[in-house]
């Protein structure tokens, strides 16, 4: 760990100011950030401490949807009623995700910015070549360890994959990120790798996420977040589905689907194909199957992960039927 | 819930109906100090002057270090002294556990030569750890490197080293193989698991003088004192070692390692009090945790179940540096009874750090291997898993051709099956499902051998009617304080909260690893005799003294109870402060060995606690002595993630007496737990190209959480075992986990039709 400055900006006006200074890191609940300064991922020359800003860890409810500041802890989110009436699967996602400690610190702008498991990433020191960490050095999990890698989103430079349960929940309800007066839908905020993996979003130097909103509506209401993991709690998602519904009134016919996976992909991956495929169909185990497997379009596996190419549509698939009240 | 067979108030007339405290359900004594933080752990000690010293690991597999530039280091704020391998002070070669000289030439807790990636190559020392840790990434080491051999899967590793002395044989194992009308034949393997313990190694290390101090975790002082004294060349009464509370060690703080070595050089080049803690990270290449193996099991049998031959091979692997035999036959050559049996085993080394003892080792993966293959045999005649077990009950050590001192287990499979409810299983694989979800009803045995060492404790008699238990054996958490001052409260005839118990310093009286599950054993026994012998030269007193009330009585004996001293003729009675006040006297000390008559010079009492030499095997003597146990394990296996989960464990075990029960099943669940963890879970992911384990931290290292772990039913149907120890009692501590993950592994079988023979049974390798 190297030395830093630490700044306890009096504004967000000051924070963005720091912010815009060449190696500044914002700190929220430290919790990605600590851990990877340790492991000598992140060395900022300067922590702004961002925690004491008032009125950023509001959630706010209105006939459009919900307001959250990037303040708000994973914690209080997951455990807000009104979030759990009517973005169930958003409070599912955050109570999966993590240990309590860490939900109890962690904050929603951090969330969205935790970065990849790659175990290569991670240890700079025995592995050199990441090109996420160093563009152009190479990429070490290639040939390596690739059990949890991504097999969606993939690049020649970089596989690793978005290991966040929160985001996956809100690109399936097209939340957006508030950076102050710019705002961007949520599956824009997140960028594939292709050639520049060091770049994971759209936050310009400079910038800070300042509120989360989602839209209300009806699938947004009837979801649900299935995580799939060999441990049953404190693990990255092998794989996992975001998933609401509308049923058309006749009970049987879907009218809506929002589906989007994680653990799977190299960003949270909103899966349209399987929305289109359904959309309008009769709900029934069967077609659910079968368009799941659609999640998987152009799916590539890298040696250890081939697994969850199989994985992935079934977590779809229960997902979708349980919304639907079939499983 | 928790049954037990044999009702706590049962007396049976034996010394194993105890006093008033031995038996009972006694909470730990220490308890209430680590929940208030009071207890000190070795880490907290923070003496005048204090320094911090970081280490500095090979980024390599293999090679050697061309150049380590530390101008940058060496001039960082705060840095006292950077250390390298041509920089620390030579070591001398301290004598091995086994009591052998160790290797040629000095010790080099730091070296040019890598075998490892994770290997200590260079160390900072700084006013504070953030300098040390900030001046230790300044380093930079330039390195010759070489192609390394990750794991025994590289072909280039080769067939490895027979250990002559872990095979074993009877009778013709491969001709009656290969006439047996019924064989089987499956490679079993288990991964690299890590002791992770939740208080990771480190160490404050201080000299004054030619005397050091060292504050460290620690399951054998005086192992590790003698180790730190032959390195320095100092006498070991110079060495203390303190290490009064140790936050989990599971075999890994049995031994002074490279890291101990280094903090005490930087502590004596610089005269100053040096604290070194490992990272997380460090942890798992700064000593070794259980090695990766493999075996091949045949066997053969009748059509009816009935075992004729085993044979066995096996492999684990071991560092290019050291040889760590992981005893693969350790159970299929006790197990059962059969006729002919085959059993060898190879080492094969590989770039990795030497692996060393977890929890059971060789009982651990011995069970997983023969457990899940009597299991495939009983699909393979169709007979019940437990029915077969039965028909091939060894009803005397196969391999000794001993009788068993005790052996409860046929009590442990009719405890554990009712409990469980196993005559409702259907026999069919896949035949029971609840939605989603296959359910697996599997079952595995386990065994572990009594170990027998010498030890040594200290017991005094105070004038304010207390008395204290003195040993430098130690408590990681079994409960040796509790059950120490519950021996010593019996034997004296005192409540026990009149006992203290010290532990844990070399200053204190000897004793040997509290490792191979013995040491409540021996502790047990020599604490007993000591407070026996505290309690006759108190009635001595009382009887002869002049000044004794007693003396009027003119009676050849007295009792005790309950701290107060009675006459069975009547008369007055007097408690022990009061008696000592009478006598004048400020204490009564008294020291006791279970040393054995003869043969227990100061050299051999040395040699007792420093080396596992006197450490008698579990078939020396007229009987073989083991503690067994049966797990009883449901799992629900979702058909679609292949995610398993245990939703029912039932298991019955025969430890003998129990000195306390509440702590022995602790110990029994911990086990049962962290054997759930090993089944599902623990694997150490070796990157294929340079040997490195990524997943070095806990977040990425699974070990079981609560939600993992359901509710653990545990049965004692032991009885006591007065061949096996003083006070009956017989291994507990790492019985537990043997036999749990063949019982999963059974039970997966049992719910999906897959057999799952590599450790863990993560999900892709049910649905791929
Ligand atoms: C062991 C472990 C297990 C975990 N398991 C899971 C899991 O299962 N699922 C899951 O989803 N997550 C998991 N996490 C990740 C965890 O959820 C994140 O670490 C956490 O949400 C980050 O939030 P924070 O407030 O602590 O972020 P910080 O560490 O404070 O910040 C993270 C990053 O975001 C930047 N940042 C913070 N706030 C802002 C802002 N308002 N505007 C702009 N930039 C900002 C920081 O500069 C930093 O780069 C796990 C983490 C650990 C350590
Ligand atoms: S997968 Fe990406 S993050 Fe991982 S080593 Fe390769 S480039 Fe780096």
């Amino acid at each position: 760990m190297r030395d830093f400055d630490y700044a306890r900006p009096a504004s967000l006006a000051e924070a963005r100011r720091f912010a815009a200074e060449p190696d500044a890191m914002l700190l929220a609940g430290g919790t990605t950030l600590l851990d990877l300064a340790k492991c000598g991922v992140a060395a900022p020359a300067k922590v702004i401490d961002i925690t004491h800003l008032e009125g950023l860890d509001m959630i706010t409810f209105g006939a459009a949807g919900v307001h959250i500041g990037a303040l708000a802890k994973m914690s209080h989110v997951a455990a807000d009623a009104v979030i759990r009436e009517n973005f169930p699967a958003v409070s599912e996602a955050l109570w999966q995700a993590a240990s309590a400690q860490l939900r109890n610190m962690a904050t929603i702008g951090g969330n969205l910015l935790q970065r990849t498991r790659c175990a290569y990433f991670r240890d700079p020191l025995a592995f050199p070549a990441c090109n996420k960490r160093d563009p152009g050095s190479g990429c070490a999990a290639l040939g390596g360890v690739t059990r949890n890698h991504a097999v969606l989103g993939t690049s020649k430079v970089c596989i690793a994959a978005n290991p966040g349960d929160l985001a996956v929940a809100l690109t399936a309800f097209d939340a957006v990120v508030h950076l102050g007066e710019r705002r961007i839908a949520v599956d824009d905020f997140f960028l594939l790798p292709g050639m520049t993996p060091e770049r994971e979003h759209a936050l310009e130097p400079g910038e800070v996420i300042t509120a989360v909103t989602i839209p209300a509506s009806v699938p947004a209401r009837r979801s649900t977040y299935l995580k799939v993991r060999d441990r049953q709690s404190y693990e990255f998602a092998a794989a996992s589905a975001a998933v609401g519904i509308e049923l058309e009134p006749d009970g049987k016919t879907i009218r809506d689907l929002r589906v989007a996976l994680g653990g799977v992909a190299t960003k949270p991956w909103r899966a349209r194909d399987v929305e289109k495929a359904l959309i309008g169909k009769l709900l029934e185990p069967k077609a659910v199957r079968e368009a799941s497997l659609l999640a998987m379009t152009g799916a590539l596996a890298q040696g250890d992960n081939h697994y969850k190419i199989d994985l992935a549509p079934r977590v779809v698939t229960r997902a979708i039927l349980k919304v639907g009240g079939l499983a | 819930m928790t049954t037990d067979i044999l009702p706590a108030k049962v007396k049976r007339g034996d010394a194993s109906d105890g006093g008033a405290s031995l038996g009972s359900r006694l909470s730990r004594i220490d308890g209430p100090a680590k929940i208030t933080g009071a207890a000190r752990y070795a880490l907290e000690h923070h003496p005048e002057g204090l320094c911090h010293a970081v280490i500095v690991q090979s980024t390599i597999g293999a090679g050697r270090i061309g150049v380590i530039d530390t101008a940058a280091a060496d001039a960082a704020p705060g840095v006292l002294m950077v250390l390298t391998p041509d920089r620390i002070m030579p070591l001398k070669s301290a004598t091995t556990w086994l009591d052998t000289p160790g290797p040629d030439g000095p010790y080099l807790p730091l070296t040019n030569m890598i075998n490892f990636v994770g290997q200590h190559v260079a160390a900072v020392v700084a006013e504070t750890f953030e300098q040390a840790t900030a001046a230790a990434a300044l380093i930079k080491i330039y390195y010759e490197e070489t192609d390394a051999i990750a794991t025994y899967d590289d072909p280039r590793s080769g067939e490895g080293m027979a250990l002559d002395h872990l095979a074993v044989s009877w009778g013709e194992a491969e001709e009656a193989l290969a006439e047996a009308p019924v064989r089987i034949e499956a490679t079993y393997r288990t991964p690299r698991e890590y002791n992770v313990p939740i208080e990771p190694h480190g160490l404050v290390a201080q000299w004054n003088g030619d005397k050091l101090t060292v504050w460290e975790p620690s399951q054998w002082i005086n192992g590790m004192s003698r180790t730190y004294a032959e390195w320095f060349g100092v006498p070991y009464e110079n060495v203390r070692l303190v290490s009064p509370f140790i936050g989990g060690g599971f075999g890994s703080k049995a031994f002074a390692l490279a890291h101990g070595a280094i903090a005490a050089c930087a502590a004596k080049m610089l005269d100053r009090p040096v604290k070194l803690a490992l990272t997380r990270p460090q942890t798992f290449t700064a000593f070794g945790g259980r090695p990766a193996t493999r075996q091949t099991l045949r066997l053969g049998a009748t059509e009816e179940g009935r075992l004729v031959s085993i044979v066995q091979t096996g492999a684990n692997e071991t560092s290019r540096d050291g040889v760590w035999g992981e005893p693969l036959a350790s159970v299929t050559a006790l197990m059962y009874a059969t006729p002919h049996l085959a059993a060898r085993q190879t080492v094969v080394p590989v770039n990795t750090v030497l692996p060393s003892a977890l929890r059971a080792p060789g009982e651990n993966p011995s069970a997983f291997g023969i457990e899940c293959a009597i299991d495939e045999l009983s699909y393979e005649v169709g007979i019940d898993p437990v029915a077969i077990r039965l028909l091939n009950y060894a009803e005397e050590d196969p391999h000794a051709k001993k009788p068993w001192s005790t052996r409860q287990l046929r009590e442990a499979y009719e405890a554990g099956a009712k409990a469980f409810g196993w005559e409702k299983r259907t026999s069919e694989p896949r035949s029971m499902r609840d939605g989603h979800h296959l359910i697996g009803w599997g079952v595995a045995a386990g065994t572990y051998p009594v170990r027998r060492t010498a030890g040594e404790a200290m017991v005094r008699l105070f004038a304010d009617g207390r008395a204290e238990v003195a040993s430098s054996g130690i408590d990681m958490g079994q409960g040796t304080y509790t059950i120490l001052a519950q021996t010593a409260a019996d034997a004296i005839g005192l409540p026990v909260d009149q006992v203290e118990v010290k532990l844990g310093d070399s200053a204190l009286p000897g004793a040997p690893v509290a490792g191979g599950s013995q040491l409540a054993n021996l502790m047990t026994g020599a604490v007993h005799k000591a407070a026996l012998a505290a309690r006759d030269e108190l009635i001595g007193l009382a009887i002869g003294d002049p000044n004794s009330p007693f003396r009027a009585l003119q009676a050849n004996t007295l009792s005790v109870a309950d701290g107060v001293i009675s006459s069975p003729r009547g008369g007055e009675e007097v408690s022990i402060a009061e008696l000592m006040h009478r006598l004048g006297r400020d204490k009564i000390e008294v020291l006791r060995d279970t040393l054995p008559e003869t043969n227990n010079s100061a050299a051999e009492k040395h040699r007792t606690y420093t080396t596992i030499t006197r450490m008698r095997s579990p078939t020396e003597g007229d009987y073989s002595l083991h503690a067994w146990c049966v797990h009883f394990i449901e799992v629900r296996v979702d058909e679609d993630f292949g995610t398993v989960r245990v939703s029912r464990v039932v298991s019955a075990l025969d430890s003998g007496r129990l000195y306390n029960p509440k702590l022995a099943e602790s110990q029994w669940k911990g086990g049962i737990i962290m054997g759930i963890g090993q089944a599902l879970l623990e694997e150490g992911l070796v990157d294929r190209r340079k040997g490195r384990v990524i997943n070095n931290n806990l977040g990425d290292y699974l070990i079981a959480t609560n939600a993992d772990i359901p509710d653990i039913e545990v049965i004692s149907v032991g009885v006591p075992d007065f061949h096996a120890s003083v006070l009956g009692g017989k291994a507990v501590g790492e019985l537990g986990i043997v036999g749990v993950a063949p019982a999963i592994a059974n039970a997966v079988y049992h719910a999906t039709g897959k057999r799952i023979r590599d450790l863990p049974i993560t999900l892709e390798k049910l649905i791929e």
